[in-house]
């Protein structure tokens, strides 16, 4: 228990209660995309703070630089080009992980401790545990995690758990020039988001929303949009949940599958105990 | 004189199958580790969790074209008949040693023959959906929601194979004189006669009066 900020409250791969008798403050990101201007200052901090220096890559004639997530690029800024109500609008999106309260990598990884979700709602991965096996990208409904073509691990944002353990705000929030992105208890979040949600309601957005999805209990990442109703326009899922392909294979049929098989090991032996073996009787091998 | 023993299986079957089960513990092994968390201390088994990722889909492949030389080998003698529907609708008298009610069995049982084709069946979904899993090589060349299912037609195919297998060893230790069969590669007369009557006449030409 060195680092109280650092408690964990959740496991990879792990059936027991991790410690749990303190309780932190939860604590939420929350991006408004009403303020963004696409100035990737974010992606520039991301890289800075965690000493991420992906590769150079080629200009696809669009503002998305680098064009997708990878091991190395935690966040990227989405652009998107869309006409929801007849009149063009830009919508800025700054994509990574959402910190799930109910994490699909989570549910789905195979090796103890390689994903933890830390007292405060972060979750982080912890690449020396990792066995680079991709389970995580199976569970995850946003598309974040990413395998690295070097070392077989599985990477993404850490809603700076380092900084976060030390009172310091995640390195994104901290360069934000407009303020669009901002951090705090995930209360204060939400109040925060209602304030902005009104403003932009006054101005004409009358679908304005904060996006904190149900289907995976909340998410410690938020975004005010312009369009709840639509988030699709933003390249966020509508009703993201865990696959119930994943939900079945990591849940009930883990428990069921191994007493199955135990049943099978155990009722063998039992049967064994109560008709005895099959054998050729002593007179009949002679005869033969 | 007559030869004591009929032989069963030859040395290349026999090598065959043991290579095959050598692939097969280790890989359900190292796939129950994956599976899961009360297992997972058996990647130590392969060294490791990064290891036994790394190695569990290689020992797959290994395994799988073993089981072809066995399907290969094999399958001809395993054609399912009504005989042996029969003698798979009859499993209480199987189960409770009544051999005789049973009816008469060639070179391999209903029993026998119904593992055969899950292996095959089980064995084909595996290599496909393994392939479909594969980190770092086949997975991200494909779409998420096929991973989805890969990952749990695989679990499932797994599953049921190793429940076939420990019913397959049980087998083996509950019908006595059956493990020399397949280490030795020879049976008694009276073990033929008695488990598979039809393939004694067959393999001796005698008659057999029950």
């Amino acid at each position: 228990m060195a680092l109280q900020s650092l408690d964990i409250q959740r496991r990879s791969a792990t059936t027991t209660q991790p410690p749990s008798v303190r309780e932190t403050t939860k604590v939420a990101k929350l991006i408004d995309i009403s303020k963004c201007i696409g100035c990737k200052a974010c992606q520039a901090a991301c890289m800075e703070w965690n000493d991420l220096r992906d590769a150079v890559g080629e200009s696809q004639g669009v503002y998305d630089n680098p064009r997708d997530l990878t091991d190395q690029s935690w966040t990227v800024m989405r652009f998107y080009e869309v006409e929801p109500d007849g009149k063009l609008e830009w919508l800025i999106r700054k994509d990574g992980c959402m910190h799930c309260a109910d994490p699909g990598c989570l549910k789905a990884c195979p090796s103890p401790g390689a994903i933890v979700q830390y007292a405060n709602g972060i979750v982080d991965f912890k690449e020396e545990n990792c066995i680079g096996c991709g389970y995580c990208i199976t569970g995850c409904p946003f598309n974040i995690p990413r395998i690295s073509k070097k070392d077989s691990k599985a990477y993404k944002c850490t809603l700076c758990s380092d900084r976060v353990a030390v009172g310091l705000e995640p390195a994104c929030v901290k360069t934000c020039p407009t303020g669009a992105i901002v951090f705090g208890s995930k209360d204060d979040m939400k109040h925060h988001a209602e304030g902005r949600i009104a403003d932009l309601k006054e101005r004409g957005y009358e679908s304005a929303g904060l996006y904190d999805p149900e289907g995976v209990g909340g998410t410690h990442v938020m975004y005010v949009l312009q369009h709840a109703d639509q988030p699709q326009l933003y390249g966020l899922p509508k009703e993201p949940t865990i696959s119930p392909l994943v939900s079945l294979w990591k849940g009930v049929a883990k428990p069921l599958a191994m007493l199955a098989l135990g049943v099978a090991a155990v009722g063998s032996f039992f049967h064994f105990v109560k008709v005895g073996p099959n054998e050729v009787e002593e007179e009949e091998e002679t005869k033969a | 004189m007559r030869p004591k023993l009929i032989e069963r299986y030859k040395a290349s079957d026999r090598i065959n199958h043991w290579f095959t089960a050598l692939c097969f513990i280790l890989l359900a092994l190292s796939g129950l580790a994956f599976f899961h968390p009360s297992m997972f201390w058996l990647t130590n088994l392969l060294g490791g969790g990064t290891w036994a990722r790394i190695l569990h889909p290689f020992i797959g492949v290994v395994m799988f074209l073993s089981f072809l030389g066995l399907t290969v080998r094999f399958w001809h003698h395993n054609r399912m008949t009504d005989n042996d529907r029969k003698w798979l609708g009859q499993w209480r008298d199987v189960l409770n040693n009544r051999e005789d009610k049973l009816p008469e069995v060639g070179r391999y049982n209903g029993g026998q023959k119904l593992l055969f084709w899950v292996m095959v069946l089980t064995m084909l979904l595996l290599l496909v959906t393994g392939i479909v899993i594969w980190q770092p090589y086949f997975a991200p060349a494909f779409s998420v929601t096929l991973v989805r299912w890969a990952v749990l037609v695989h679990a499932i195919s797994a599953f049921v194979l190793i429940l076939g297998i420990i019913v397959h060893i049980y087998a083996a230790i509950w019908v006595k004189g059956t493990i020399g069969a397949m280490t030795r590669g020879y049976v008694t007369r009276a073990w033929a006669r008695k488990h598979h009557p039809a393939w004694y006449r067959e393999v001796t030409g005698e008659a057999n009066p029950r």
